[in-house]
């Protein structure tokens, strides 16, 4: 069986479309040749900054004749549908097959015999519609091609190898012809060779400086780098993301590693790290001694003859420039922030977080306001709380966030602590966005909790009351997020809160009208102002003689009047807006929590806890109250997994169906409590004990939140209900006994569903 | 190569001679600096204009371009609101252009055998030029010294045939290579001269002034006029009939108009360092320069330089 060798050899590939590029490249090869009736016994597949490789092992060298049977139309059928027939396969008319059919017309049969192709003609096909379609995510044209790659495509390898030897397959892309060679590094090896196997390559590129294998390269950059940092007695501070970054954009991957200079060693470690990492792409290293960011580690693509000092003076020096601003930054920033911080929240006044939502201040004014609130609800100290609000976002006007926008929080809590304030509000300066997502930390300080709640309340109502919602896949306000950072922090600090309540009373106090009330005003001015100034020219054109004078007034006061029209306009456009938006400020938020509802089915099917089982809870009372229903959802999850659970559920249903049925059709509700003495069977007898028993535990379990033992006793019904079932008929001649029996399959309905609303669930 | 080239050049001209040189070497037209306030070396007809239409280009030119925001009264090390670019465009772009762009580094005294040289993904767009391209970021030790574009769309317009264009911030990189630390510091001429000038001799008292007007001086009520106007006056160049009365020649003012274009687009730069220009304005102001932009690319492309050749089968 034949291996075949591709090598797509370009300009440099993004590093971070890499990954997906030699996923791509494997499915559309494979996928093409297994279409056309090749197999295969393996496949590997490569990336380095300049190519993309596939190996295939153990390739069919021809795929197999088939043979197709088409029925077409019958031969008495319009010719319209025959000739789409005979367009369709190709052949015609004296080609068909004509046979006869069970009702005694003619049908039209095509045979279609595809002959077996030679692997070399269907690698050639597969490969040219893979370069032509393959799915990069930005691609371009070059030169005075039509040819569409992630950057210029230069060469294209392509080997199909057996025991006669290697042949290249005869291939063609946009002038761009298959051959056998390849080339090495770029500065290292410039020069093309040719390969004979996969094996050939492999040890060959190595040879010319290249590690063809991303993994194999991610394990030397990793490993050279933590034994530089080892003979210093430093440790590599681990990041995966920029390991494999790094691997994408070398192929020859020569770690280097330098001391940061001593005047920067004070910046906060987050500092250094993001900075190295985002401008330089290089690891951060710790001394373990002080616990301090003390060097970096670049990544050289090359062997130079002064073992890389040139290089690494060059990078020590753009990151001393690079850090000299950090610096500067952070000085500037402790400055501001020892005196408390008031410029920067002075010029939050003057950044808009929502044009129909007013300024950062507004909002954060509002979200003390209701961190305030919650804080009681979390056991943590209202005034903290508040105090924490009012500067947590203080830090988007520093300087450094400003360089760094992925160090908000962080440096407010540094900030904080420079400003003198207690622990737990610098602690929340730094929490409060958390979490970010669902795998993220969930704060526990109660002082952060309470202040990463409102934060996200706020946004949520916020852009509700402003009618911003998501759609469909668009959510450009993260409010899936937001709601599901509510969520993570209410159930993962077992907060027992009423949302409903805080929603509907955040909404007021959202008070989106402020900025339209004060446009309402400026317009109300305006206006009257341009009324005078009507009545002024109205005066004195009254006043004068007929005369040219006369007609320039005239078009003056005619000019003055459409200026008041247009203010009046204005005013009343205005005060419509006013007038909606007020109303809309008062509305309860039903969506809202149906849209927290549905973040939480979400989130909860992740813990395994099925949407149905959530819907059953979301029906009883206090809905609202996340902690709570999950409680519910979690024991009723437990409780069908017993051997009970689903029989009782099943036992629940059939005396549901009976009696929704009954009193459709009697047009009463069978409500008024079965009585025991028109009991007839010892089984029926049962169950009216057993109900009591039920209800007399299942209420008070409700009312102490101990869902467990709700669903215990609920489960001490299955036996009594199935044999009450199997005893007796409901709808028997009867009609006092069958009224009874109705009404006690009332009892069971109303007593399981004090528990969770059963129906609701599936199965 | 001559025998100045292996050794390390010693100023900032030496540096900007040999890349001279070298790209007059390849083959390019070496141009002069557009005579008017551009920001960035693209804005030079060189490059907009001539990378539309089919007929092959090659040229290179040193820009001075302006970026009133980075204004720093000549004080940081390495910002300045008066700057040179070098630009290199060539259409349609050669299958060796990144061979090309290593061998310049090597003239100015960059051997990628002693160096790490790498090309880092960044995609180029300029929004007032409604123009964007797929490159990367040139790193030479960890600093970006130049960008490297393949010109896939200019005012709108399809290239075809692409040019290849490379930009070269020559401070910056003259820096590095003199291994400066403050471009005011930088030696301009031979330090050996008889009157050795610095960088900063000459355009340090230039960097504060500039930054005085750009921040503080520059008169914005009359800036927005002018931006009015040349808004105005590149659309009424295009407005003309294509035939000239005068000459009986077919003449289509594109590039008089795109000058306006150019303009439009400085007094923009400069409202915005007045900051007189808000965020949502922002947007609207690059879009009006964009539409201007697109204008002159249309009306480019109907002019003897810009037309697609006739294809001959």
């Amino acid at each position: 069986m034949p291996d075949l060798l591709i090598e797509l050899f370009s300009e440099e590939i993004p590093a971070r479309m890499q990954a997906k590029a030699r996923e791509d490249l494997k499915k559309l090869v494979t996928d093409g040749l297994v279409e056309a009736g090749l197999t295969y016994a393996s496949v590997g597949v490569f990336s380095t900054p300049r190519r993309l490789t596939l190996s295939i092992d153990g390739l069919s060298p021809e795929s197999r004749p088939v043979r197709e049977e088409r029925k077409g139309p019958r031969a008495d059928a319009p010719p319209a549908a025959l000739e789409g027939f005979l367009r369709s396969t190709g052949l015609t008319l004296d080609q068909l097959e004509r046979r006869e059919d069970k009702k005694g017309g003619v049908t039209l049969f095509a045979i279609l015999e595809k002959p077996g192709r030679k692997a070399p003609e269907i690698i050639a096909e597969v490969l040219e519609t893979t370069i032509r379609t393959f799915p990069w995510p930005k691609s371009m044209r070059w030169g005075s091609g039509n040819l569409r790659w992630v950057r210029p495509l230069h060469s294209i390898l392509c080997l199909l190898i057996d025991e006669a030897g290697a042949q290249i397959v005869p291939l063609s892309v946009d002038g761009i012809r298959a051959t056998n060679t390849t080339e090495g590094h770029r500065f290292l090896s410039p020069n093309r060779f040719a390969v004979t196997s996969f094996d050939d390559y492999a040890v060959k590129l190595k040879r010319a400086h290249v590690v063809l294998d991303s993994a194999e390269r991610d394990a030397a950059i990793w490993q050279g780098a933590q034994n530089l940092a080892f003979a210093a007695g430093w440790q590599v501070v681990e990041d995966k993301a920029l390991l494999s970054e790094i691997a994408g954009l070398v192929e020859w991957p020569v770690p280097l590693m330098g001391r940061i200079g001593e005047e920067f060693l004070h910046l906060p470690p987050e500092v250094l790290q993001t900075s190295m990492k985002e401008h330089q792409k290089f690891f951060s290293v710790k001394n373990p001694r002080t616990g301090r960011i003390e060097g970096f580690i670049t990544v050289a693509n090359t062997e130079t003859a002064d073992h890389g000092a040139t290089i690494l003076k060059g990078n020590q020096k753009v990151l001393s420039a690079r850090l000299s601003d950090a610096r500067f930054f952070w000085e500037k920033d402790l400055r501001v922030a020892r005196e408390g911080m008031d410029e920067w929240l002075d010029g939050l006044k003057s950044v808009t977080f929502h044009n129909k939502l007013g300024s950062q201040h507004a909002r954060i004014e509002r979200i003390a306001t209701l961190a305030q609130q919650i804080a009681h609800l979390v056991d943590a100290d209202p005034a903290l709380a508040k105090e924490a609000a009012l500067i947590a976002k203080a830090d988007l006007r520093s300087a450094m966030v400003g360089e760094f926008p992925e160090l908000q929080g962080l440096m407010g809590m540094y900030y904080a602590k420079a400003a003198g304030l207690p622990e737990a509000v610098a602690n929340a300066a730094r929490d409060h966005y958390s979490p970010l997502g669902p795998t993220d930390t969930v704060p526990s300080d109660p002082v952060s909790v309470a202040v990463a709640l409102a934060d996200k309340i706020d946004t949520l109502t916020g852009f509700w009351a402003i009618d911003e919602k998501p759609t469909g896949s668009k959510d450009p306000f993260a409010l899936r997020r937001a709601a599901l950072g509510v969520i993570r922090l209410v159930l993962g600090n077992s907060i027992r809160l009423a949302l409903r309540g805080l929603l509907v009373s955040h909404l007021k106090a959202i008070n989106n009208t402020d900025y339209l009330r004060e446009a309402v005003a400026n317009a109300e001015n305006i206006r009257s102002g341009r009324n005078v100034a009507l009545v002024e020219m109205a005066t004195l054109l009254d006043s004068i003689a007929d005369g040219p004078n006369k007609v320039a007034i005239s078009t003056i006061v005619n000019d003055r009047r459409n200026e008041v029209r247009e203010a009046n306009d204005r005013l009343s456009k205005l005060r419509n807006e006013l007038s909606v938006a007020e109303a809309r400020g008062l509305e309860v938020p039903s969506d809202l929590l149906s849209f927290f509802h549905d973040r939480l089915k979400v989130f909860l099917k992740d813990q395994g806890i099925r949407h149905d089982l959530i819907d059953a809870c979301l029906a009883m009372p206090g809905n609202d109250d996340l902690t709570l229903l999950v409680k519910r959802a979690e024991a009723l999850a437990v409780f069908l997994k017993t051997e009970d659970g689903p029989n009782l559920l099943q036992g629940f249903k059939r005396a549901n169906t009976i009696l929704t049925q009954a009193e459709q059709k009697d047009g009463v509700e069978y409500s008024y409590g079965a009585d025991i003495k028109f009991a007839e069977t010892p089984e029926e007898r049962d169950l009216f004990l057993k109900l009591d028993m039920a209800e007399a535990t299942i209420a008070p379990a409700v009312a102490r939140e101990d869902f467990n033992e709700a669903m215990w006793a609920m489960s001490a019904l299955r036996a009594p209900i199935d044999a009450f079932f199997n005893a007796v008929q409901i709808n028997t001649d009867n009609s006092v006994v069958r009224r009874n029996r109705l009404n006690l399959l009332h009892r069971i309905r109303a007593i399981c569903s004090g528990v969770a609303d059963l129906t609701k669930i599936e199965g | 190569m001559t025998a100045t080239a292996l050794l390390p050049p010693r100023s900032f001209q030496e540096i900007l001679l040999r890349l001279q040189s070298y790209w007059a070497a390849q083959g390019c037209a070496i141009l002069q600096p557009y005579d008017m306030e551009v920001g960035a070396g693209t804005f030079h007809p060189a490059t907009t204009l001539r990378s539309l239409g089919t007929k092959p280009w090659a040229a290179a030119y040193v820009q001075p371009s302006r970026r009133p925001t980075d204004g720093r009264y000549g004080e940081n090390p390495n910002r300045l609101q008066h700057y040179y670019q070098y630009q290199v465009i060539i259409k349609p772009s050669p299958p060796n252009l990144q061979e090309l762009y290593l061998g310049s580094l090597k003239a100015i005294g960059l051997d990628p055998l002693l160096h790490d040289i790498r090309f880092v993904e960044d995609d180029w767009e300029s929004p007032t030029l409604g123009a964007w391209g797929l490159g990367w970021e040139i790193w030479c030790d960890g600093m970006e010294v130049s960008q490297f574009t393949y010109f896939q769309q200019v005012g709108g317009h399809d290239c075809r045939p692409v040019s290849g264009e490379l930009t070269y911030g020559l401070e910056r990189l003259a820096m590095y290579v003199l291994g400066i630390d403050h471009v005011m510091t930088m030696p301009f001429n031979d330090p050996q001269s008889p009157i050795a000038l610095t960088y900063g001799d000459i355009f340090l008292q230039t960097e504060e002034e500039y930054s005085r007007h750009n921040f503080d001086g520059a008169d914005t009520a009359q800036l927005l006029r002018h931006f009015e106007d040349a808004e105005a006056e590149c659309q009424r160049l295009l407005d003309f009939p294509p035939d000239d009365p005068k000459s009986g020649k077919r003449i289509i003012m594109a590039h008089p108009a795109y000058d306006q274009t150019i303009k439009a687009s400085h007094l923009f730069n400069l409202l915005d360092a007045r900051g007189v220009i808000s965020v949502t304005e922002r947007q609207a102001y690059i879009g009006r320069v964009r539409a201007l932009a697109k204008k002159c690319a249309d009306a480019f492309r109907l002019t003897e330089a810009g037309k697609d050749a006739e294809v001959t089968s």
